[in-house]
């Protein structure tokens, strides 16, 4: 087993599972922003 | 006789793979007319398997339609302009805690990559088959293409098997993480409305933010959202519906044959076929399990409590994962009605299926 290579991809989840929380958070947020301005 | 031989000689040049290959294809048939599952892909999938595992047969058709419409990306970028034009975003922008269900089920994605990477995968060819997760065919060819990888034809069929057998994969594996009284667990449904500046502006923030965030899934994102633009701008009635019928129709017809090109057999058959075919399987296992204990950690965290079968349903292959839930929810309790959340959580898990393959792609190539 390519060991380095395993845990430069644990690296990769850590980095993409943040990553895709901190997309999906920004746009709720704008999305309670839209909902909120055009009421 | 000689020309009885002349004529029939070239059935004598048939090699076993070759006959393996076309059983496959008629398996994907048989699958797709008599079980149903996906069938427009794997008709015509299973139709070019068959094609191009004929001895010396001319594939060049079938090779420039590979090269003009998967190598080159258009059909995957166009299919989803069809699919933007038929999602309903509503019951995730009435309910955008669903957000977060999406994001959670991608899970498996990651956790695939470093699985095919312990399995002796290279990184390129890991990110190939880790993308299976993510539950969405455009988005698995976009990935894998990107990565010229040769198992193309393993990932098409892995994903869109896989996807036709959500409601056969997933119960078993809520069940074995959730408890019945948290199966139980009653959602109420209270919408609020949803502006149609909302709706209009939604697509065009997400392709802001996801394009900015993560470049390589600009052009995904952005075709998905395009399609979403024309279907809510509310002006593109005609064109919204073309993109719903006749585009889709159109790209998944020549997707499924297009793709079988990967299918001959000195590409398919190795072990390396079935080990995709497991490690796409294990995606969708960790895509489900991430989901549903995400919402159970949240559940830790508020007052009001989410049903965790809703995470499962945070993966990309809608309808199917929303339906499942529903399905199990009313199951365990007859008055217990999850399909708007469900809803929800599918859809939002289109938008981070995407995301998380322009992140793997940018991730990746980081390392390359």
């Amino acid at each position: 087993m390519n060991m380095p290579l395993v845990l430069a991809c644990l690296g990769i989840m850590g980095k993409g599972m943040l990553g895709i929380f901190v997309v999906i958070l920004v746009i709720w947020a704008l999305v309670a922003l839209l909902g909120r301005v055009t009421r | 006789m000689q020309l009885f031989y002349d004529l029939f000689s070239n059935v004598l040049n048939f090699t076993w793979q070759e006959v393996l290959m076309i059983l496959t294809g008629g398996l994907l048939i048989y699958l797709a007319v008599k079980r149903e599952m996906e069938p427009a892909l794997l008709l015509p999938m299973g139709f070019g398997a068959i094609l191009v595992n004929l001895p010396f047969a001319g594939t060049e058709a079938v090779e420039a339609l590979f090269n003009a419409g998967i190598a080159s990306e258009l059909f995957p970028l166009l299919l989803f302009i069809g699919i933007g034009a038929m999602i309903d975003f509503g019951p995730l922008l009435s309910n955008p805690k669903m957000f977060l269900f999406g994001a959670a089920a991608q899970f498996g994605i990651f956790f695939t990559l470093a699985a095919a990477a312990a399995a002796g995968f290279s990184l390129t060819d890991a990110a190939s088959a880790a993308i299976i997760a993510a539950a969405d065919g455009p988005t698995s060819i976009y990935v894998a293409n990107y990565f010229h990888s040769q198992y193309q034809g393993a990932i098409m069929v892995a994903a869109y098997s896989y996807m036709a057998l959500v409601p056969i994969i997933q119960p078993p594996i809520i069940r074995a993480v959730t408890t019945r009284e948290e199966r139980r667990i009653r959602m109420d449904y209270n919408p609020a409305g949803v502006s149609k500046a909302t709706r209009i502006l939604f697509p065009i923030l997400v392709t802001i933010i996801a394009g900015a965030v993560a470049p390589k899934s600009a052009e995904l994102i952005g075709f998905l959202m395009f399609g979403n633009l024309i279907r809510e701008c509310g002006v593109l009635d005609s064109l919204s519906q073309s993109a719903q019928h006749e585009l889709a129709n159109l790209i998944t017809l020549l997707l499924g044959i297009s793709v079988a090109f990967k299918m001959q057999a000195e590409l398919f058959l190795t072990w390396q076929t079935l080990l995709i075919l497991a490690l796409g399987l294990l995606g969708f296992v960790f895509d489900t399990v991430g989901g549903v204990l995400f919402a159970k950690v949240l559940n830790l965290f508020s007052k009001k409590k989410v049903n965790p079968m809703i995470g499962a349903a945070g993966i990309s292959a809608f309808p199917m994962a929303s339906r499942v839930v529903h399905k199990m929810g009313l199951e365990e309790d007859s008055y217990n009605f999850l399909l708007m959340h469900a809803a929800g959580a599918n859809v939002s898990g289109q938008i981070a299926s995407v995301i998380a393959g322009g992140l793997l792609i940018s991730l990746v190539e980081g390392l390359l």
